[in-house]
Order: structure tokens, then C-alpha cells, then sequence
């Protein structure tokens, strides 16, 4: 099992014409992901490879049945392209794309309020569950599959570090996910938490954080309510000084709130396995899971 | 993107959000042109520098003629200010905001921003102005109004009467009032920003408000669709080499330890800071060469980081997903031989590729560590140092 993603996704690459579009394309179709249709406007009728292009999201739903989207396209565009893929019904849509601006997402969040779809990210490294689908630009090699970790994260590289560890010590994972360093995301840890919880083949989650805004508070709340199993957390940024921002858009602390500090001590009051050294998190997961 | 309140008054202008009456100046001729051009006493010297506080730092004086007007620019420019914001390092002022003195019967304080738990954008006002809102909002909770708009239907009606009547505008203020906000939260929209603040918004005695000092940050992720407010970036308020190193599309923060970083990825980044921590150093900053860098954005890096003179070993730390190590390690190689580095050096990579990668290294006879995994790297460039 697994979560939002599987050997059943249908997926459509928007900007599939784009050098990265092209690229990581082919990297998620050598690893086994379906991918049955490409959009860029003005090329509809093309192929890339062999997966034919789309001018619109439309089109390409109607002709290949795909119900999930992979978005390569550039932050001035970016937004359009979402809600161009919530319109035609595709049900998981996992933007990519760094840098899309901050009103722009709000838009974007809003108008998907009233759509019955799932965002992931934006600014994020996709979707995987290993040795089924991977929809993003994470190594696939590194993965190992069958459980029982899932890991979700704000970041990227960082995410690739936990799983390397995890595999190297044996411990497969179900599904991998990064929710996106923007300040502003579709799915947040909450919503991924409780995927986690009701998906069997899951028996103990990672969850990898940073500093900015409040989402690990919020989600440690939730574990001591609603999971039933064990978290180990690690958070980034423990050394950062306030009112800069990290990299991502969403990593700043600002006015006291926001700190690395904090958010471990929600995470250490919520029961939540709190690993301090990111050498050791797989060692952490080897013991508590 | 930070601007000065000059700047960001001059913005109020064109959006009819009243402000007093004013001008930048470089030198003392111009302020006390500036004064003379006002035409009356007193005005306000205020240094223009990106933090806040400045008041409390001695950056904002009363004039009440244009000889103190000479003495306080004199004062002012050049001084270093040290503001709960700029750090204990302050930042040197070489600018000053010439304005006329207003007649203040109450301080209140307005802002608006972007609230990432709702996802909408939040009026934030308090009857509390003119004092430092955070401490406001920790210790007196109460005393702050939250007004959220849904940025699909914009602002309404009912949106500008809960915060008029929550600040408790007096009527015959209230028409100026609502057509101020209602104009600020265009302005907000149409610039990008990701903060409008206005601390304090003063009520004269005559009932009328005006914005007493002006905040604005604009989302550096709409700079496309914003040329025009490029001219408002100010690189003397800027570290060179973050500037030097934003030009290389590089995400770079100066910060104070002596350990140099190098890492792809912010949030790798960030942990590979705090390891170096716990391993006893002090970073002495945040490189993100990017998700999937290129062995010449590694060599950007490197050169940047080697003009930081408090920098005495570096630790490079790599994760190769895409970009497969030994491509990197042939970066690095190349890096160094061109940058003639001196110092210590402690590379540690991991995926795709490694063990070529690691030959590599070991064949190019640079003097290189290698590390085996992340704890290995930190204690190595922390005995280093």
C-alpha cells in the first residue's frame, strides 16, 4: 500500500517540452511511472519520446484518462497551470516548480478549496512510493520498497539524506513525499499524517521540518490526538538567525515565532521521537520502528 | 525585498495614503533644503536604513530650526544605528527622511500581510501604535484586531468597518479612514508584498489620519511582473557578498561562525548548520548552491565563500540525486585547483555515483578530507578549525 500515489497513476507532465520537463520525465519513466501524456501550449499534436503532447490540461485528460499532474511550469506561469489541472479534474497535482509568488498561491489555494483534488507542494521534489511510481525529481535509486517508514518533509536534499540512511539500514519505505519550503502549500503535514495513519503497510512515519511558520506545532498536536504510530522528527535550522530567509520562502523566523526551538519542544511534548543529529535519524527509525 | 520608508511612502503617494509632507536627502545641504522647502518648524530627521527601531536607536530626531536641522543630519549621517533589528554590528546610515512635524492626538498601529495557516490576507490593527507590535501581540492579545480577507472576493465593506470600529476611528474620521484602507490593500495586492505596516498610523487633533512611518516588503519571487520596483533595491543595504552571490542565482546568508558551508539544498543546508554546531564550530554561513547544482555553481560558491576572511576550514556536504557525484567531484577538483584554496578542506557526498566520485578526490592529490557520512564530516571540519 501507500498514499496518494501508486502503479495506478495516470500522470500528464505540464511543461513536458522544458529542458526539466524533458528531462526528469524521462528519469520517472525509467523507474516505471505511467506517464501518458505531456501539456505545453502550442505543441499540441507533438510528442516528447514517445508520450504524446497536449495543448491544453483539457485535452489531455479527455484523450489519456490521466488523474495525476506533474508541473514543470515556470513561476510566472505556474499558478495558471494549477488551476488549469483542478479545472479539468485531475485529482493529485504535484507542482515542482520554485518561486511561484506568495499572492499568486493564495489564489491558487483558494480556488482549489472549492475543487475535489490534492496539491503537493509547490516548490517541493515530488511523490514517491518506491518500486511503483515516483512523480518528481528525487534519485529513485536511493529508494527501497515495500515499508514500513513513510516519510514526509519540507525539503528536498535533506529528504534524499533520511531515506539514504533508512535504505542502508534496511528500512524500505511506503511512501515518500515532499510537501513543498513555500510558505503557502496544498497538502500540509496534517493531511499526509493521516494518509499515513489509515494506510496499514505504514508502521512508523518520519517527519523532517524546518524553521518558519507554525505547520510542526500544529502537526505534533495532531500525532498526540490522532496517530496511533510512532513519529521520529527531526527539524532544520535549529542555527539560523531570525528574520532571514533560509533558502526557502517559507523558512524565515520572524517576531520570536517560527524557531527551530519551538518546534522541537512540541515535538518532544506530543510523544514525537525528537532526533537532534541528522547523522543519526536512521538509527533513531531502526529502534523506534 | 526590503525598501526604505521614503521609498515606501512615496508608493502611499500614488496609492492616496496620506502621509506627511517630505523628502530624501544625501547630505546636510539637502536636508536643510528640504527643511526650508516644508517651510515650517519643526520637522523630522529620520536616518533611512532597512530595520525598524530606529527611533529607540537615535535615528529619529525633532528640529525646530533649520540650524538643529544642520546638526542633526550632521548626527545622523554616517553614524553606525544599532536597532533591535540590525543586530549589535548596526548598520551605517547615508540617508535621511526630511518631514514635517504633525500634531499627534493618538497612535494606532495597521498592517497587512499574508496568513500562511488560513491562506488568506490579514488586516492586523491595534489601538496599541507606535510600541513594538510583538511584544504587543506576546503580552496583550487582546488589544490586537485580526480582520482576514479571502483574496478571491478582495476587500469589502464589512472588512474596513470591523477595523474601523475596532480601532474606535472617531466619525468624523471614519470616511478617510475606510478609503485608506481599502487603498492600502490595492497597494498590497498590486505591488506583491509580503508586508504593509504602518506603525503608528496617527488620528490628528483635527481627525484626520495620517501614515506616520511606512513599511513595505515586496515578495522577491514577483520581481518578474515588478521591473519598476527593482529601482527600489538598495545594495548598500545588502552584504557585498550576498550580493555578490545572488548574482550566481546562489542562496547565500554571511553569518558569523568560521566554518564555510557548501551544501545543494536549503534544507540540507540548514541541517548541515546545525550539525557543524553539534559538532562544536560555528558556521560561518548558509550556502544553498541549489536542489540539483552544477559543478560550476559548486566553484561560485567556493570563490565566495573564500573572500570571507573569518572563514578557517569548509566543509562541503553533497547529495548526489540527479547530478551524479562524480560529475560534482570533477567540480570540485576543478574548483579548487582554480581557486588555490589554502584552508582546510572537508568534502563528504553521498549518492549516485560515490565511489567514483571518491576515487576521484583521492587521485587528484588536492589536500582534501573526505567523510564518510555527516557526523564524520562535522567532527572532521570542526577539529579543523
Amino acid at each position: 500500500m501507500s498514499i496518494f500515489v501508486n502503479k495506478n497513476s495516470k500522470v500528464l507532465v505540464q511543461g513536458i517540452t522544458g529542458r526539466e520537463g524533458q528531462f526528469h520525465t524521462r528519469q520517472c519513466i525509467e523507474y516505471g511511472t505511467s506517464v501518458v501524456a505531456g501539456v505545453t501550449p502550442g505543441k499540441g499534436g507533438q510528442k516528447m519520446d514517445d508520450v504524446p503532447v497536449f495543448n491544453t490540461v483539457a485535452d489531455a485528460v479527455k484523450t489519456t484518462g490521466a488523474n495525476t499532474s506533474m508541473i514543470f511550469v515556470p513561476p510566472p506561469f505556474c499558478a495558471d497551470a494549477i488551476m488549469e489541472a483542478a479545472d479539468a479534474g485531475v485529482k493529485v497535482i504535484i507542482a515542482i516548480t520554485e518561486g511561484i509568488p506568495i499572492l499568486d498561491m493564495l489564489r491558487v489555494k483558494n480556488f482549489l478549496a472549492t475543487k475535489d483534488c490534492r496539491l503537493i507542494g509547490p516548490n517541493c521534489p515530488g511523490i514517491i512510493t518506491p518500486g511503483e511510481c515516483k512523480i518528481g525529481i528525487m534519485p529513485g535509486k536511493i529508494h527501497m520498497s515495500g515499508g514500513p517508514a513513510g516519510v514526509m518533509s519540507r525539503s528536498g536534499t535533506l529528504t534524499y539524506e533520511v531515506v539514504d540512511q533508512l535504505t542502508k539500514l534496511g528500512i524500505g519505505q511506503t511512501t515518500c513525499l515532499g510537501i513543498g519550503g513555500d510558505p503557502i502549500i496544498g497538502t500540509n503535514f496534517i493531511d499526509v499524517l493521516e494518509a499515513f495513519q489509515n494506510d496499514p503497510d505504514t508502521k512508523g512515519i518520519v517527519m523532517v521540518g524546518e524553521i518558519g511558520g507554525n505547520a510542526e506545532e500544529q502537526a505534533a498536536e495532531y500525532i498526540k490526538k490522532n496517530v496511533t504510530k510512532p513519529v521520529v522528527g527531526f527539524i532544520s535550522g535549529l542555527t539560523a538567525p531570525p528574520g532571514r530567509r533560509m533558502g526557502h520562502a517559507g523558512a524565515i523566523i520572524s517576531g520570536g515565532s517560527g524557531t527551530g526551538q519551538a518546534k522541537v519542544e512540541a515535538f518532544e511534548k506530543n510523544g514525537i521521537h525528537v532526533c537532534r543529529n541528522l547523522g543519526e535519524i536512521g538509527e533513531i527509525c531502526a529502534k523506534v520502528f | 525585498m526590503k525598501i526604505h520608508e521614503y521609498q515606501a511612502k512615496e508608493l502611499f503617494r500614488k496609492y492616496n495614503v496620506p502621509v506627511p509632507e517630505g523628502k530624501v536627502a544625501f547630505s546636510k545641504q539637502e536636508a536643510v533644503n528640504n527643511a526650508k522647502e516644508l517651510g515650517n518648524y519643526p520637522v523630522v530627521v529620520k536616518a533611512q536604513i532597512h530595520a525598524g527601531g530606529r527611533g529607540k536607536g537615535g535615528g529619529v530626531k525633532l528640529a525646530s530650526s533649520e540650524a538643529e536641522v544642520a546638526a542633526l543630519t550632521d548626527e545622523i549621517l554616517g553614524m553606525t544605528l544599532v536597532t533591535r533589528q540590525t543586530g549589535p554590528q548596526g548598520k551605517e546610515v547615508k540617508k535621511v527622511l526630511i518631514e514635517a512635524g504633525q500634531n499627534i492626538a493618538k497612535e494606532l498601529y495597521l498592517s497587512i500581510m499574508v496568513d500562511r495557516a488560513s491562506a488568506k490576507v490579514v488586516i492586523m490593527a491595534s489601538q496599541a501604535g507606535g510600541m513594538n507590535i510583538e511584544e504587543v501581540a506576546a503580552e496583550t492579545p487582546e488589544k490586537i484586531i485580526k480582520v482576514y480577507v479571502d483574496p478571491l472576493c478582495g476587500i469589502q465593506g464589512y472588512h474596513l468597518r470591523e477595523a474601523a470600529f475596532g480601532l474606535e476611528i472617531p466619525s468624523a474620521a471614519m470616511k478617510q479612514f475606510s478609503g485608506m484602507l481599502k487603498q492600502l490593500y490595492t497597494l498590497f495586492m498590486e505591488n506583491d508584498c509580503s508586508l504593509v505596516e504602518i506603525n503608528p498610523l496617527i488620528l490628528t487633533s483635527d481627525d484626520r489620519v495620517i501614515a506616520l512611518d511606512a513599511k513595505v516588503d515586496i515578495d522577491a519571487n514577483s520581481m518578474f511582473r515588478h521591473k519598476d520596483l527593482l529601482e527600489y533595491r538598495d545594495l548598500d543595504e545588502e552584504d557585498p557578498l550576498e550580493v555578490e552571490a545572488s548574482k550566481f542565482n546562489l542562496n547565500y546568508i554571511n553569518l558569523d561562525g568560521n566554518v564555510g558551508n557548501i551544501v545543494n539544498g536549503a534544507g540540507l543546508a540548514m541541517a548541515t548548520m546545525d550539525i557543524i554546531k553539534n559538532a562544536g564550530a560555528e558556521p560561518a554561513n548558509f550556502m544553498d548552491v541549489g536542489g540539483g547544482a552544477s559543478a560550476e555553481q559548486v566553484e561560485n560558491a567556493l570563490r565566495i565563500i573564500l573572500r570571507d576572511d573569518k572563514v578557517k576550514a569548509i566543509l562541503i556536504n553533497i547529495f548526489g540525486g540527479i547530478l551524479r557525484c562524480d560529475v560534482f567531484a570533477q567540480g570540485i577538483v576543478q574548483a579548487a585547483e582554480k581557486t588555490g584554496i589554502n584552508i582546510p578542506l572537508v568534502v563528504r557526498m553521498e549518492g549516485t555515483n560515490v565511489e567514483e566520485g571518491k576515487k576521484i578526490l583521492e587521485a587528484s592529490g588536492l589536500n582534501l578530507t573526505s567523510a564518510v557520512d555527516l557526523k564524520d564530516a562535522a567532527a572532521k571540519v570542526a577539529a579543523a578549525v
